[in-house]
């Protein structure tokens, strides 16, 4: 399947998503260039971790102005798959393609450690490869990871399954100090209303390959995969059936 | 004209830095202190053809970029700046010299 990877001023993960997408996973994955407004008729666009634009003002707030976000908001409206890891997770909150926003860690401090977290929502297209409630060891590398929404739109966020993933310990059980930067509900990661756009804190792409420490994170793209194969098939499949009625 | 915009974690937000500072005030000794809020403070200047039209730019600005409305509030301040921009403020406010 085909795959654009977005480059802005002061992404750091760009290639390493890259490598994880063509090397180790064998897909068609690309750059994209916050420049360009075209999308190459990628199937998913991932925002890649990093510090575009510095992080000046406010993490993710810049970034939202490149001309390539324009094509992205327009790809995800249309119900394009866009996934957005760690500054591409706070980049989806500033434009408001995800609810909430990411603040500095409760600690003050650079966090850089794997953690464990929970799949709260294995029916979406992120999340379908994994099983339900099954924890993936993940690293995170963040210093503004600290997820806050206001509390009647979380209430609403968690009615719909929205949150899709939480820190946990390594059993699965929520606890504080298995939070690692306090964000609201040990949310790690969360996706819009229609299950099109997730945004997470951990970096999957970094965790593809024993040499790095762990593979769980193959999950989160395996997913995407199974949902973009599974869904024309199920298309022609429910419209085929309509005909032979 | 200059406009001076404060923005601040929005109430009853989370604000680890500002409770950091609020701690650390605390054990300097500094009784009485709470709800410490750390923000930003922008100053820029702006051609507008009226106050009136100033403060409605500035809020579309603050609404639009300079401002995330899901955790920060903002204030701010318009100052017209033909009235004697050179002007100090009274050298004995600056501190010892």
């Amino acid at each position: 399947m085909k795959w654009g990877v977005v480059r802005f001023p002061g992404s750091l993960d760009d290639a390493d998503a890259l490598w994880a997408l063509n090397e180790v996973m064998g897909q068609e994955a690309r750059p994209l260039w916050h420049k360009d407004e075209d999308l190459a008729g990628v199937q998913c666009v991932v925002l890649p971790g990093g510090f575009s634009y510095g992080d000046y003002l406010r993490c993710g707030a810049i970034a939202r102005f490149a001309p390539i976000m324009k094509s992205v908001v327009r790809f995800a409206n249309d119900g394009g798959l866009v996934l957005g890891i760690c500054n591409g997770f706070q980049i989806l909150c500033e434009a408001h393609l995800l609810p909430g926003a990411l603040m500095r860690n409760r600690s003050l401090s650079f966090i850089c450690e794997r953690v464990n977290v929970r799949i709260e929502n294995a029916a979406t297209p992120f999340t379908c490869a994994a099983r339900q409630g099954e924890v993936l060891r993940l690293p995170i590398k963040h210093g503004e990871g600290l997820y806050v929404a206001p509390a009647d739109e979380l209430r609403a966020m968690e009615e719909r399954g929205q949150v899709l993933l939480r820190y946990t310990d390594a059993a699965g059980r929520e606890r504080d100090d298995a939070n690692p930067n306090g964000s609201t509900s040990a949310i790690a990661g969360v996706a819009n209303e229609s299950f099109n756009v997730f945004g997470l804190m951990p970096h999957p792409e970094h965790a593809v390959e024993a040499a790095l420490g762990g593979e769980d994170g193959l999950r989160i793209f395996r997913s995407i995969i199974m949902s973009v194969e599974r869904t024309p098939i199920a298309a022609s499949a429910a419209a085929s059936s309509r005909s032979s009625i | 004209m200059l406009v001076k915009v404060f923005v601040t974690p929005r109430k009853g937000i989370l604000d680890p830095q500002g409770r950091a500072v609020e701690q650390s005030l605390k054990s300097l000794g500094f009784g009485g202190v709470g709800a410490v809020r750390v923000g930003r403070y922008i100053v820029l200047e702006l051609d507008a053809s009226s106050v009136e039209q100033g403060r409605e730019t500035v809020r579309r600005m603050c609404g639009q970029l300079l401002t995330n409305p899901n955790i920060e509030d903002y204030t701010f301040e318009i100052e017209e700046q033909e009235t004697d921009p050179e002007k100090k403020a009274d050298p004995k406010e600056d501190g010892p010299r």
